[in-house]
């Protein structure tokens, strides 16, 4: 490994996925090299059929790469069979889909408890964890529910809930708010921003700009390959008294967005 | 700025620097406020066409203030601007023109072009969520989603330009 690769939480080198099938050859990702370190947010953009799913399934032990290397806390992870990937996940990394995946015949609290008690929590541990994300999240009545009573955005919060009880070092989501209408998809995208803030890593696939733009980095994925990687530049928004002295880092006009026609 | 103007006035006779004011207070922080230089030449315009006549409101410690208030034509013009439907796509796009024509000014790098227009979107997408988040009124909220809207319309956009162009 090179200088300084060491203190990265997840890196792929060359990264490549083929699905073969009835004798055709489908890549789904050509090459691809990330570098992810510990507390960044880093949002994956890109068409459908982009690779980004492959990409997120690959970096979380889902699904096995054609060829390339995967390194994850130091540590090359790429060949592990699948029951030291599971383990590696239920200690290391949150995984939060579309479609929430909860266990449909437990609890709520079950379900968060579940994966704090795989993560190598004791019960007590493990409650205290739950009773703490429930209530961090708004779900603390909902407990003792079933998760097919609760809304699409309570299910999210709980999927979420879950991904964190382990405390993992790196959180993969994939489209978490694909499935949600816009306020769910508010409260879910202030949840993973204050997770960030608390120094939670993330690495986020998502369609929608308004999720991305909240990453510290947007990597633009086309066709399998990574076409552009950059840092998220800050806004700059309209300067008034008030706004300035609370939000400094914020300045220029957004007139070319905002204009009022007419 | 012409017709808002109008409409402002349209409830009661008010000077520039209120109707700069009550712009602010309706559309909030992500309306680009206009300066008071525009307002005065724009009512300057209105009153040239009729829409509004002025009187000097003399005032004892203060310079006078012109009052404007609103003509029976305004308020007639001001009618037809409401109920007219307004036009939706914008066809006269900015960055589109660029890169439709980057060949011919002697920039072939049509991917970097639109990798720097995706990250200054996203950047606006990012101001436009920091600034949701500080509004509690109604009719600013609705104008930031607006723009949002907008903005992940012209990201899609983006996208089938590189797909087609690139």
């Amino acid at each position: 490994m090179t200088n300084g690769a060491d203190t990265l939480l997840l890196r792929t080198v060359g990264l490549s996925k083929i699905f073969r099938g009835d004798g055709v050859s489908v890549p789904a990702l050509r090459g691809v090299d990330l570098a992810l370190h510990p507390g960044e947010f880093a949002a994956v953009i890109g068409p459908s059929g982009s690779g980004k799913s492959t990409l997120l399934h690959m970096a979380g032990g889902l699904e096995p790469p054609t060829s390339g290397e995967i390194w994850l806390n130091g540590q090359r992870v790429d060949g592990l069979s699948q029951a030291r990937w599971a383990k590696l996940r239920r200690r290391h990394i949150g995984f939060v889909f579309q479609f929430f995946n909860l266990v449909s015949n437990m609890t709520v609290a079950d379900n968060v408890e579940l994966a704090a008690l795989m993560g190598g929590a004791t019960r007590r541990q493990a409650r205290h964890r739950r009773e703490e994300l429930l209530a961090e999240l708004g779900l603390a009545g909902k407990a003792d529910a079933a998760p097919a009573r609760l809304s699409g955005g309570e299910q999210q919060r709980v999927a979420l809930a879950r991904a964190m009880a382990n405390r993992p070092s790196l959180l993969l989501a994939d489209e978490p708010t694909g499935n949600l209408d816009s306020a769910a998809s508010q409260a879910v995208l202030r949840l993973l921003a204050t997770a960030h803030a608390d120094g939670q890593a993330i690495l986020l696939v998502t369609h929608d700009a308004r999720v991305a733009s909240a990453a510290d980095r947007v990597i633009s994925l086309f066709d399998g390959t990574v076409i552009d990687d950059a840092p998220m530049v800050l806004p700059r928004l309209p300067a008034s008294p008030e706004t300035s002295a609370a939000r400094p880092r914020v300045r220029a006009p957004l007139s070319d967005v905002l204009k009022l026609r007419g | 700025m012409r017709m808002p103007l109008l409409a402002l006035l349209a409830k009661e006779p008010a000077h520039g620097y209120e109707l700069k004011a009550q712009l602010e207070k309706v559309f909030g922080e992500a309306y680009p406020s206009p300066n008071i230089g525009q307002i005065y030449v724009t009512l300057q315009r209105l009153e040239r066409d009729g829409l509004v006549r002025s009187q000097d409101v003399v005032q004892t410690t203060r310079p006078n203030k012109r009052v404007y208030e609103l003509t029976d034509a305004g308020r007639e013009a001001l009618l037809t601007w409401v109920d007219r439907p307004s036009d939706g796509p914008r066809v006269r796009d900015d960055f589109f023109m660029k890169l439709a024509l980057s060949e011919r000014a002697g920039a072939s790098d049509r991917l970097g072009l639109i990798n720097r227009q995706r990250r200054h979107y996203l950047s606006q997408m990012r101001a436009l969520t920091e600034l949701m988040a500080t509004s509690d009124r109604r009719i600013p909220q609705l104008l930031i989603e607006g723009a949002m809207l907008h903005l992940q319309a012209d990201l899609d956009w983006l996208q089938r330009c590189q797909e087609e162009m690139v």
